[in-house]
């Protein structure tokens, strides 16, 4: 009744290959848009935006990168924090040793750089495939950890392997403040993501996807299983080494290898495991389920212990956090496989019938 | 089916909802009641470090329980707040925001993590909070001309480096016998094991003995190449920069590949009980720095919070663990914190609660006696602590102590680090961060204020 696209007749094929073909989609978008830039801003206090917000905003481009690569060319990667971690130490040696270089340039080169990368350790993809790929691409994140804490060129010989940066600008604008690095956050992943949307739609996205569901029958119809695959590499790592960067330069401010380890390679994966494979809005649902679920979990439940009058300790809590959030996974795998999103699109399916589903 | 699958929207979204909506309330509720000092607490009682994490938490929360029971700080009522980290750098970051503002706003952050140390660092001087790493956190903080907010009290790494190449001079019999021996760090690949390696490269330079570096991964369970390589070179020395169940196992491995325990030393992150009660006999001989405390099971401090917060069933551990090495680590760095908020109350007023920026002139101009420490309870604990604006570290004692397959007991005298060494380092260090930072060293006059 209220979500029903009766009587929009679509008239041009621009109306029929829109992003949001739906009236009431593009007013939510919209909705969700003016939301996010202009009331968040006004509503949210700083711990929202720094413990919260901004970790949500980077980890979704990440897992809008690993979604790329994973759920739409089919090709499992294990080397995620790796390529994070590339893009954010190629980020700060190109901001620390270029004089002058601004924040969004040496984001942007982190990201090239570690797209270069990507698709060095994408290599293998194209002769194994599968888990065998996915142990390959463990290479990636092996050797990075190694690099970064031996190699003290990439961390500019600081004695411990940790770097930090501040002092952060944009165009003469500071990216200090809580408000204005989460509206930077914001700005990079609304461009990141349209990008990859649109990416997904088009010529490109439509080979890796060919790729992903058989690439033998992709190859048969033209398809170069190499360019292909390389290319989902290549754009997955640069989403995620820009990611890296602003995890590390926006959000931690200082950081050290660990930041990026083997733990943020599987978290990523099970972001878009459990948001949904191959879907842009997937990689938004598992990472605020990763994120902002274990931080919620942590302060519910003492308040709800004081409710009853229980006081619960503090390990007692973090024990608790990590065994509901493992059933919550559990559960949400079981009820409904294909992810959150596919959740999401149910209920978007269920509403066009309303009031009357079946 | 199709109601379960609303059901589930439907709790998603409530959950989401009811974030935003009690998170507010619940931290403001805690701010309302007037002269309080808080004092957030990041511990890790969870993961692989929480048998060496949970004891120091213990210390720290029966201290301020001990202060309230004892009329507070001038009568400004301490309260605290834990936030489980599971020393992660990301997650140390989540808990101080989330309790940086509570209760009237933080006094002093302890991250009691060389990682979290790091990334809040670069956070203390926007929100105006004192940061005090007893005993870790970056060595060139103790250059307060420019590390404003951190307090690196009582000691640093370079400092627990310096001392134990000094013991082993002593063992030896002078400097000079250092040339031509091998040492080997045996260290937690982090920043805090890599913390030491310039002080010791610069030691080593100074007297010609050759210097090893073998990093354990974390959490350093799977040490079996690192000591086959120990059993290869045969080092005269060990130093073990381990934190957590990576101590024990190390023994146990100096144990299989039959590795001289005597010739082990621990950083004080290594010499606590939990690292060697496991191994036991296995583990005699085996000695480590004490942060010029080592296990204090006599001193008054200890005495009182038996008496007056575990006697009323207040403590927050098990009663037999009041005292241990890492107990005494937290209930000290407790103190310190403590003792910063009453020496800014001498300036901005007694009896009234400081805020981060009082607190840290108070921590600048800390200057506790042995009259004092013996007035809290801590005669044969610890030596005196003056910081000032160039220091921030106040002291730099150190004491060996060596287990003796039960317990622990002192074998050494007091130790102090050679300024000659550590000074110009911290200044070169210090000084490369400002230029980096583009902060401008403070001037003595400026410290004045």
């Amino acid at each position: 009744m209220i979500y029903r696209e009766n009587g929009q007749f679509k008239t041009s094929y621009a109306a029929d290959q829109q992003i949001f073909p739906i009236l009431q989609d593009r007013w939510a978008i919209l909705g969700i848009l003016v939301f996010a830039f202009v009331a968040v801003p006004l509503l949210a206090d700083e711990y929202m935006f720094r413990a919260i917000l901004i970790p949500f905003l980077i980890l979704s481009l990440a897992a809008l990168g690993v979604n790329l690569l994973v759920g739409y060319c089919g090709q499992i990667t294990l080397g995620a924090g790796a390529f994070m971690a590339v893009g954010a130490y190629a980020a700060y040696n190109f901001f620390i040793r270029v004089d002058g270089m601004p924040l969004i340039g040496a984001l942007l080169l982190g990201g090239f750089t570690s797209a270069a990368v990507g698709v060095v350790f994408g290599v293998p993809s194209l002769r194994v495939r599968g888990l065998y790929l996915a142990v390959a691409t463990l290479a990636a994140q092996f050797f990075w950890d190694w690099a970064f804490l031996r190699i003290k060129w990439f961390t500019n010989y600081s004695s411990s392997g940790s770097v930090s940066v501040s002092n952060l600008s944009l165009f003469g604008f500071p990216v200090e403040s809580p408000t204005e690095k989460y509206l930077f956050c914001l700005a990079v992943l609304v461009v990141f993501a349209l990008l990859a949307k649109n990416m997904t739609r088009g010529a490109i996205g439509r080979q890796w996807m060919a790729i992903r569901d058989m690439d033998v029958a992709a190859e048969v119809i033209g398809i170069r299983p190499m360019y292909a695959k390389l290319s989902a590499f290549a754009v997955s790592s640069f989403f995620l080494g820009v990611a890296g960067g602003l995890w590390g330069f926006v959000h931690l401010g200082a950081w050290e290898p660990a930041a990026f380890s083997l733990d943020r390679s599987f978290q990523l994966l099970f972001m878009v495991i459990i948001g949904g494979l191959g879907s842009i809005m997937g990689s938004f649902f598992g990472a605020a389920f990763i994120v902002i679920l274990p931080i919620f979990l942590n302060q519910m439940l003492p308040w709800l212990g004081d409710l009853v009058g229980v006081s619960i300790s503090t390990a007692g809590v973090s024990h608790a956090e990590i065994m509901i959030f493992g059933a919550l996974i559990v559960f949400f795998l079981i009820v409904e496989p294909h992810g959150i999103a596919r959740l999401w699109s149910t209920a978007k399916e269920k509403l066009r019938l309303w009031p009357f589903p079946h | 089916m199709n109601m379960r699958k609303y059901a589930l929207a439907a709790s998603l979204a409530a959950i989401g909802l009811s974030f935003t909506l009690t998170a507010p309330v619940h931290a403001q509720a805690k701010g309302k009641q007037a002269q309080e000092q808080f004092f957030p607490v990041l511990v890790y009682r969870t993961g692989a470090y929480a048998p060496n994490g949970a004891p120091w938490a213990n210390g720290f929360v029966d201290y301020i329980k001990l202060v309230n029971a004892t009329g507070g700080i001038n009568g400004v009522k301490a309260t605290f707040e834990e936030c489980e980290t599971g020393y992660a750098t990301d997650r140390s970051v989540e808990c101080y925001e989330r309790l940086k503002n509570k209760g009237g706003g933080a006094t002093a952050f302890q991250s009691l993590s060389t990682g979290a140390t790091f990334a809040l660092t670069e956070k203390a001087p926007v929100d105006k909070i004192p940061l005090i790493t007893a005993g870790y956190g970056r060595s060139e903080s103790a250059n307060g001309a420019v590390f404003t907010w951190n307090f690196p009290l009582l000691g640093t790494y370079w400092v627990g480096a310096d001392v134990l190449i000094q013991h082993l001079a002593k063992k030896e019999g002078g400097f000079d016998k250092l040339k031509g021996k091998k040492i080997a760090l045996v260290y937690h690949d982090s920043p805090y094991g890599k913390e030491p390696i310039p002080l010791l490269q610069e030691r080593a330079r100074m007297h010609g003995f050759e210097l090893s570096l073998l990093p354990v991964a974390h959490p350093g369970v799977e040490q079996k190449s690192t000591w086959l390589q120990i059993r290869q070179n045969r080092p005269d020395y060990v130093l073990l920069w381990g934190w957590g169940v990576m101590n024990s196992t190390s023994l146990k491995e100096a144990q299989a590949t039959g590795y001289p325990r005597e010739k082990m030393y621990g950083i004080w992150w290594a010499g606590a009980e939990p690292d060697v009660k496991d191994v036991g006999e296995g583990a005699k001989g085996y000695s480590a720095l004490t942060l010029q405390h080592g296990a204090e099971p006599n001193a008054k401090v200890v005495k009182d919070i038996l008496a007056q917060v575990h006697a009323k069933g207040q403590g927050t551990g098990p009663k037999d663990e009041v005292g241990s090495v890492l107990y005494m680590r937290g209930l000290i760095s407790a103190m310190l914190g403590v003792e910063g908020v009453k020496r800014a109350q001498e300036r901005y007023g007694k009896g009234k609660t400081m805020t981060g920026e009082q607190t840290r002139w108070g921590l600048e101009n800390l200057d506790l006696d042995q009259k004092k420490l013996d007035g809290l309870g801590f005669a044969g604990v610890m030596r005196p602590v003056q910081t000032s604006c160039l220091d921030h570290m106040g002291s730099s004692w150190v004491r060996v102590h060596t287990w003796d397959g039960s317990k622990w007991n002192f074998s050494s005298d007091w130790y102090q680090a050679d300024d000659k060494v550590i000074r110009p380092m911290v200044m070169l260090t210090s000084a490369r961060y400002a230029e980096e930072k583009k902060i401008t060293p403070r001037t003595p006059e400026q410290c004045k204020q």
